[in-house]
C-alpha cells in the first residue's frame, strides 16, 4: 500500500500544527464558535449529541496493521475504548476532548493518517472497492488513482469552499462495490475496444434528501487526463452550483437541472479552455511511483485447494457457513479474501472495540500481508489470506465475536449512528438494526432469504444509504416520536436503483414486524431461486403494499 | 478593518464607492454594475480604477478592459461562498490579469493561504490581529500538491525533479 | 398551544469536552439533568438563555438552547426522545454517558 514520502508527511504534520493553533485560538477566545466551527469541520471534528466526534479518514478504505493498532490506541487513550466504522470507509470516535484532538492528530500523523477534509464543503475522503487488488474480476487496481485523487484534492486552493460537500468513488471491477453511481463523481476503470484502460465518468449521483443516480458524462477518459478533467468538473460546479439553498447545493442538482448533454458540453468547454493554463499533468513516472506501492504482495505458489480447510468445512457446520458467507475467491490460487463481520447478531453495526482492532491488526500482520480494508457496508476485510490459514483465522475471529457468517445476508445491516449519537437525527437507527438482526438471526433462515441488503438512516441525510437498500428504513420524527418509513427495491451496485417508499411510516416495533412480513411475502412469491431484489423487480411494489396496508 | 498588500500592512488608497454614491476624487473601486453603466466616464477619469465583482458575476465579461483596471476586488459576502476562488484563477491564468486582485468582505485569516495560491495579492481582513498573523498564516504549509496561479512548484514537480537529479 | 406552556430547561455543551450540561437555579452548569433549573414561564426561560450568553462569551459552553420538560411523579423529564438521550447517554450503550454513572471515565489520559 501507499507510503508517505517526505512531502506527504510534512503536509500532514503542518496540518496538525495549524489545527493545534486553531484550537488554541478558540480556547483563548480569538475565535468565536461561529468562526471556529468551519475550521474544526474541515478537520472532521463535530459537536454531536453527547460530546465531540472526530472522523478520521481511511483513504480508499486501506489500512496497515500499524495503522489499525493506532486506531485502537486512540480509542483506548483518548476515547471510550471503541470506534465506529462508517459507510464512508472512515472511523469515528464519539467522545474526544477538544484540547486532546491535536494530540490524536499527532498520533495519527505518526502512522500516515489524518482527519483532513472528512467534513466541510470540500472534496472528501475518496472511497473505493474494498476488494481492490485481490478480486479476480478486476480490470485494474483503482487505488493508485484514488491516491492520486487524494493528493490532488488535499488542500485544493480553488475547491475548498464548494457549494456543498463533494464525494468521489473509484472502482476497478465490473461488479460495483463502491456505489459509484450515488457519488458526486463516480469513476469506473474500463477497457476500451482497443484494449486501453481508462475511466468512465459519472457525475451527479447522491443520496440525501433528493436521491439521484449519476449521469455518465464521459464514456472513456484516458488516464493521463484524469485530474485535469476532474478540475474542469469541479470548476463548473464551483462556479454554477447553487448556493441559495442548502438542499439544492450538491452537484446532482446542477447536473440534473442543466441536463446531461448540456452539462457535458459545459465541462468539455471548460476543459478545452483550461489547456495551456496551470497544467495539472501527472508525469508517467509519478503514476508509476504510486502504482508500485500497490503492486501485488509476494504470493506463494500454492495449490488452489487446501485439504485441511476442506476437511474442517465438511465436519464443522459453523466453519462451513463462515466459508460460504464471509470468504470470497481471490485472484491468486490458494488464497482467499476474508470479510470480518462487524455485525454480530444484536450488535451495533460498524462498532469495534480497541481489543478487536488490535486482534484484527495482528491477524492482518501475520496472515494477510499486513493489509486490511474497511468496507462501506461497515465491515472489515483481510484481503490476502492463504486458504490453509482459514481454520486458524476463523477460530481467532470467532473467539473475538468477529466471525458472524452473515456477509450479504439479512443481518448484515448498514445503520448510521442515528439519534443515539447524531445531532441531526430524527430517530434512532441502531436499535431497529439490533431488533431486526435478532429477529432474523437464524442462519438457515438468513441463507434461505439469500442476498439481502437492509440499510437504515436516522434522517434524510441518508448516511445509512437507505435509498439504495433492498429494504431501506428511514427514521422520521412525528411530533417528537420516532417513526420509520420503509422503502423497497433500492440497490447500489452496477444496476443502481432507488428504493420506492412503501407507504405511511411505522413505529419501531411495527417496522420490525413489517420487514418480517415483507420477507414472508418474498418467500411466497419468489420463483426459480430469485433473490429478494430480483423478485421485487419482477413483481413490483403492489403485492407488498397490499400485504402491508391491505388491498384498498 | 485592515488591508494587506503583497504580504504587508498597507494604507487604503482606494475609496470603495457604492452604486449611488457621488464619485470622490482619486482612486475608487466601483461595483461591476456601475462600471458597466458608466464605463466610458470611469475609464476617462485620471485616477486608478478598481471594479468590485460579486460571486455570481463573470470576470470574463471584463476581459477587454483588464489592462486598464488597477484593482479587481472579488467579494466574499460570506466566507463560505467560494466562487471567487475560481474567478481569481481565471483572471490570472485565462485572462492574464496582472493588477491587484483583492479579497473583500467576510475574509478569514484561515483562507488567506488558499486565496494567495489562486492569485489574490491583497486582502481586506476584519480583524487587525489577522493582518498581523499574515506571515504566520502563509508559512503554515510549505508544500502544495496542485499547480495554481501562484506557480509554486508542486510536490509532483519536486518529486519529478528529484527523480531527474537521481538519474 | 399546549406545547408553549410546558416548562423548559436550558442546556449546552461544555466547550472543553463537549459534555452535555444544564443551567442550574444558581446560574452554574451541571452535567446532571436532575440539577437543572426548570423555568415555568417563557420570560424566565428567555432570561436564562440571555444570561447564558455570558458563559458562551467566556468560552465555558457552546450550543446553548432551551428545551421542553414534562412534570412527572419523580420530577420533570425532557419531553423529546432526543433530550432524554442527551440526558442519559446512548440507548444502545448503557455503559456509556451519564447513565453509566461515571462520566469522568474516559481514556487512559483521564485516569
Ligand atoms: S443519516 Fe442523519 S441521523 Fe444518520 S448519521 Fe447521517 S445525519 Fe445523522
Amino acid at each position: 500500500m501507499y507510503r508517505y514520502d517526505e512531502f506527504d508527511r510534512t503536509l500532514v504534520k503542518e496540518r496538525v500544527a495549524q489545527f493545534r493553533g486553531q484550537v488554541a485560538r478558540r480556547v483563548a477566545g480569538e475565535l468565536t464558535e461561529d468562526e471556529f466551527r468551519p475550521l474544526r469541520l474541515m478537520n472532521g471534528l463535530y459537536l454531536q449529541l453527547h460530546a465531540y466526534m472526530l472522523r478520521v479518514a481511511v483513504p480508499y478504505g486501506t489500512l496497515s496493521s500499524r495503522q489499525m493498532r493506532m486506531l485502537a490506541h486512540i480509542a483506548r487513550t483518548y476515547d471510550k475504548g471503541y470506534g465506529h466504522f462508517t459507510t464512508r470507509q472512515n472511523i469515528q470516535y464519539n467522545w474526544p476532548r477538544l484540547g486532546e484532538v491535536p494530540d490524536i492528530l499527532d498520533d495519527l500523523a505518526s502512522v500516515e493518517m489524518h482527519a483532513i477534509q472528512t467534513s466541510g464543503n470540500c472534496i472528501r475522503n475518496v472511497t473505493s472497492d474494498q476488494y481492490a487488488g485481490a478480486i479476480a474480476e478486476e480490470i485494474e487496481d483503482p487505488r493508485p488513482w484514488a491516491e492520486l485523487i487524494r493528493q490532488w484534492s488535499t488542500f485544493h486552493p480553488e475547491f475548498s469552499y464548494l457549494p456543498r460537500k463533494f464525494k468521489i468513488a473509484v472502482t476497478g471491477s465490473p461488479h460495483d462495490r463502491a456505489a459509484v453511481k450515488v457519488h458526486d463523481i463516480g469513476l469506473d476503470l474500463v477497457k476500451s475496444e482497443a484494449g486501453e484502460i481508462g475511466f468512465r465518468v459519472h457525475v451527479g449521483g447522491g443520496q440525501g434528501r433528493t436521491p439521484m443516480i449519476a449521469m455518465t458524462i464521459r464514456e472513456f477518459l484516458p488516464k493521463a487526463e484524469l485530474l485535469a478533467y476532474l478540475e474542469a468538473v469541479m470548476r463548473t460546479y464551483n462556479r454554477l452550483g447553487r448556493r441559495d439553498n442548502l438542499f439544492k447545493a450538491r452537484i446532482k442538482i446542477l447536473v440534473h437541472e442543466t441536463g446531461q448533454e448540456k452539462f457535458r458540453a459545459m465541462v468539455d468547454e471548460e476543459y478545452a479552455l483550461m489547456q495551456g493554463e496551470s497544467p495539472i499533468e501527472v508525469p508517467p513516472e509519478e503514476v508509476a511511483r504510486i502504482v508500485a506501492y500497490f503492486a501485488p504482495p509476494a504470493f506463494e505458489r500454492l495449490p488452489d485447494a487446501d485439504p485441511a480447510t476442506d476437511r474442517l468445512a465438511a465436519e464443522d457446520r459453523d466453519f462451513a457457513a463462515w466459508l460460504r458467507r464471509n470468504v470470497k475467491a481471490h485472484r491468486a490460487p490458494g488464497y482467499a479474501i476474508v470479510d470480518i463481520s462487524l455485525k454480530p447478531i444484536g450488535g451495533v453495526p460498524g462498532d469495534a472495540t480497541a481489543d478487536q482492532m488490535d486482534l484484527v491488526a495482528d491477524l492482518a500482520e501475520t496472515l494477510s500481508f499486513d493489509e486490511l480494508r474497511v468496507t462501506h457496508e461497515q465491515n472489515l476485510v483481510l484481503p490476502h489470506v492463504r486458504k490453509r490459514d482459514l481454520p486458524e483465522l476463523w477460530r481467532r475471529l470467532k473467539a473475538a465475536g468477529l466471525a458472524t457468517p452473515n456477509m450479504g445476508l439479512a443481518s448484515d445491516i448498514i445503520a448510521c449512528p442515528g439519534l443515539d449519537y447524531c445531532n441531526l437525527a430524527n430517530a434512532r437507527s441502531i436499535p431497529i438494526a439490533q431488533k431486526l438482526s435478532e429477529r432474523l438471526a437464524d442462519q438457515a433462515l438468513q441463507e434461505d432469504l439469500g442476498e439481502l441488503k437492509i440499510k437504515i438512516s436516522g434522517c434524510i441525510n441518508a448516511c445509512g444509504h437507505h435509498h439504495v437498500g433492498h429494504i431501506g428504513i428511514l427514521g422520521v420524527d412525528r411530533k417528537g416520536t420516532e417513526y420509520y418509513q420503509i422503502s423497497l427495491g433500492g440497490s447500489a451496485d452496477e444496476n443502481t436503483s432507488l428504493g420506492e417508499i412503501l407507504g405511511p411510516s411505522f413505529t419501531e416495533d411495527d417496522a420490525v414486524e413489517v420487514v418480517d412480513k415483507i420477507l414472508g411475502l418474498y418467500r411466497e412469491l419468489r420463483e426459480n431461486g430469485e433473490s429478494f431484489l430480483q423478485c421485487y423487480r419482477r413483481v413490483g411494489a403492489r403485492p407488498f403494499k397490499e400485504r402491508i396496508y391491505g388491498a384498498h | 478593518m485592515a488591508l494587506i498588500r503583497h504580504g504587508l500592512p498597507a494604507r487604503e488608497d482606494f475609496a470603495a464607492v457604492g452604486s449611488e454614491d457621488a464619485l470622490p476624487e482619486g482612486a475608487v473601486i466601483v461595483p461591476f454594475a456601475r462600471y458597466r453603466a458608466e464605463r466610458e466616464a470611469l475609464l476617462a477619469r485620471n485616477a486608478p480604477l478598481g471594479v468590485r465583482i460579486e460571486p455570481g458575476e463573470r470576470v470574463e465579461e471584463l476581459s477587454d478592459d483588464l489592462p486598464r483596471l488597477a484593482v479587481i476586488a472579488l467579494a466574499f459576502p460570506q466566507f463560505k461562498d467560494g466562487r471567487a476562488f475560481s474567478s481569481a484563477r481565471l483572471l490570472r491564468e485565462r485572462l492574464g490579469y496582472k493588477g491587484e486582485i483583492r479579497a473583500v468582505g467576510n475574509v478569514l485569516r484561515d483562507q488567506i493561504f488558499f486565496m494567495s495560491r489562486v492569485g489574490f495579492t491583497a486582502f481586506e481582513v476584519e480583524k487587525d490581529k489577522d493582518a498581523a498573523a499574515f506571515a504566520e498564516t502563509m508559512a503554515e504549509f510549505s508544500q502544495v500538491y496542485q499547480p495554481s496561479s501562484d506557480r509554486r512548484p508542486t510536490v509532483l514537480a519536486l518529486r519529478q525533479g528529484a527523480r531527474m537529479a537521481a538519474e | 398551544m399546549a406545547k408553549a406552556e410546558l416548562p423548559q430547561a436550558l442546556t449546552a455543551n461544555r466547550l472543553g469536552d463537549g459534555e452535555v450540561v444544564y443551567r442550574t437555579p444558581a446560574g452554574a452548569w451541571s452535567a446532571r439533568f436532575a440539577e437543572a433549573a426548570v423555568f415555568g414561564t417563557k420570560a424566565d426561560a428567555e432570561k436564562a438563555l440571555a444570561d447564558a450568553e455570558a458563559d458562551v462569551a467566556a468560552r465555558r459552553v457552546v450550543a446553548v438552547y432551551l428545551f421542553d420538560v414534562v412534570p412527572g411523579p419523580n420530577g420533570p423529564s425532557p419531553r423529546e426522545t432526543r433530550e432524554v438521550i442527551r440526558a442519559k447517554g446512548p440507548t444502545v450503550r448503557l455503559d456509556l454517558g451519564k447513565q453509566a454513572g461515571n462520566s469522568a471515565e474516559h481514556g487512559a489520559r483521564a485516569s
